[in-house]
């Protein structure tokens, strides 16, 4: 969250990229998830980016310097400049988000807001955005598989894999709604919806350091939002 | 004792009722069985009996249902599950899936209880001992095959220690060796004082636990008594349920013998 704040605060390019190596990069090779954090915020940033940089290239108002001319169509300097802070702004949020779903394990993560006093429908909430989605995915596999086996044709064309999604899609969802009804009842048969504090078996350790990170994090964006609601602006 | 007199019960949106007036006396110390075929209403009786219908699940109920001869209606969950727990039918969706672990799983249950922390792990302990899953403990809970999630969620049920049980297909995915522990510890749980009631559409499990069996089919009770009176009757297949192997068998060997 910090992360994604601080980029749309600071703008420009050096920010951005800046915040990238030391919260996100940096962060990523001391948890071991470097290459799959490349890997995966890519593919997710890769839609938004390529779409988000057309329209900023093609339709960016009050450009002057013309670099091609396509019909009606003109790619500027500064629509190129923007395009390229928009991109580079995709990339670190896509980054930051693909880290904390690399790096978070589900079960700490509860654990550790169960232990910060947190209400248990809310730790369970904040648990299932995180872990959804890799259960979604093995869900989503072991359609496709099931499908194949009834005679799925999913591979080759653009319309046949399209029909593959459609093929796949509708019983991936329809299962996890049925499962997570499922779930809710048997956790109130659980005793989940209990008001007060629940036991705690173990909690993830909390040291001084990362408690001293985390202040330097909320510091640092509420630093920058306030020097930016007075005008500042970041002098690269 | 868990009870119900007159019960008719509608989902939330229905045009008819689910159940029509059922009636059911689980006395404590015995295991009734709830015998049904698909689509006969047995889902809706547990949870109506569990509480869930309609506190959770909304609908409309009529009649009395009560646990311990008490008017549970007023009662909210957390309080409710004290006295009675109620297993589901799919292993895989009772599953908390906020455990990393096996013991973390069964847990759960009584950790929302706000027990303390020893009480929490023995009950937890004792639950794995009982369905021999110990070495099952510091596994996930999200990649064990179908059978053993079963048994890991009926220990979590077990661990809850409430005054009874209420089971829907509670060894539908358990080999022989799981079944046979599963069913010592429904035992166990009766002769502890409980009401257990198994809903199942599998007359052999009700055969061979059961001290008594009410047959429900279109959401009615028809006939209630002991397994060996009501499991030979005729009748109760023509209902769409199987004769249970071992008396079928009998019955062949004593026709062969008679000549027929």
């Amino acid at each position: 969250m910090a992360t994604v704040v601080a980029v749309v605060v600071l703008g420009g390019v050096v920010g951005p990229v800046l915040v990238w190596l030391l919260a996100v990069l940096l962060p990523a090779a001391a948890a071991r998830v470097l290459p799959g954090l490349l890997r995966t915020s890519a593919l997710l940033a890769l839609p938004i980016a390529v779409s988000a940089a057309i329209v900023n290239i093609l339709f960016t108002p009050g450009g002057e310097t013309v670099l091609v001319e396509l019909g009606p169509l003109r790619v500027t300097g500064e629509g190129v400049s923007v395009a390229v802070e928009v991109v580079v702004r995709v990339l670190v949020m896509a980054g930051a988000v693909t880290l904390y779903y690399l790096a978070t394990r589900p079960a700490e993560l509860v654990a550790s807001l169960q232990a910060h006093g947190f209400p248990a429908r809310t730790t369970f909430v904040i648990h299932n955005a995180v872990a959804m989605i890799p259960r979604l995915a093995e869900r989503a596999g072991e359609v496709t598989e099931a499908q194949r086996a009834r005679g799925l044709d999913s591979e080759g064309s653009l319309r046949r894999r399209l029909r593959g999604v459609t093929a796949v899609a509708g019983p991936t969802v329809s299962g996890a709604i049925g499962e997570a009804e499922t779930r809710a009842l048997a956790l109130e048969m659980r005793g989940f919806t209990r008001p007060g504090r629940h036991t705690l078996l173990w909690a993830p350790v909390d040291r001084g350091s990362q408690r001293a990170a985390r202040w330097v994090m909320v510091t640092t964006v509420a630093v920058l939002v306030a020097l930016r609601l007075a005008g500042w602006t970041a002098p690269w | 004792m868990l009870s119900l007199r007159g019960v008719s019960y509608r989902y939330p949106g229905a045009a008819l009722d689910s159940l029509h007036d059922v009636s059911l006396e689980l006395p404590g110390g015995t295991i009734t069985g709830l015998l049904g075929a698909p689509e006969s209403g047995l889902s809706t009786v547990c949870m109506v009996l569990g509480g869930l219908a309609p506190r959770v699940i909304g609908g409309t109920l009529r009649g009395e249902s009560s646990i311990d001869g008490q008017d549970v209606r007023g009662w909210p969950m957390h309080r409710l599950c004290e006295s009675v727990v109620l297993g589901l039918g799919q292993p895989a969706g009772q599953l908390s899936m906020v455990a990393a672990t096996v013991y973390e799983e069964v847990a759960f249950g009584p950790a929302n209880l706000g027990l303390s922390r020893s009480e929490v792990m023995a009950r937890t302990e004792q639950a794995l001992e009982q369905l021999a899953i110990h070495d099952l403990a510091s596994r996930d809970p999200g990649r064990l095959s179908g059978g053993q999630q079963q048994l890991v969620a009926l220990a979590g049920l077990l661990a809850m220690r409430a005054r009874h049980l209420i089971l829907d297909e509670p060894v539908a995915a358990l080999d022989a060796h799981g079944r046979t522990l599963a069913l010592a510890a429904l035992a166990a749980a009766a002769a502890g004082g409980a009401a257990v009631l198994v809903a199942t559409q599998h007359s052999d499990l009700v055969a061979s636990i059961c001290s008594s069996v009410a047959l429900l089919t279109g959401g009615r009770v028809m006939r209630q008594g002991p397994p060996g009176e009501v499991l030979a009757d005729p009748a109760t297949w023509a209902l769409g349920i199987a004769e249970p192997a071992e008396q079928r068998l009998a019955r062949l060997l004593g026709d062969i013998g008679d000549g027929r």
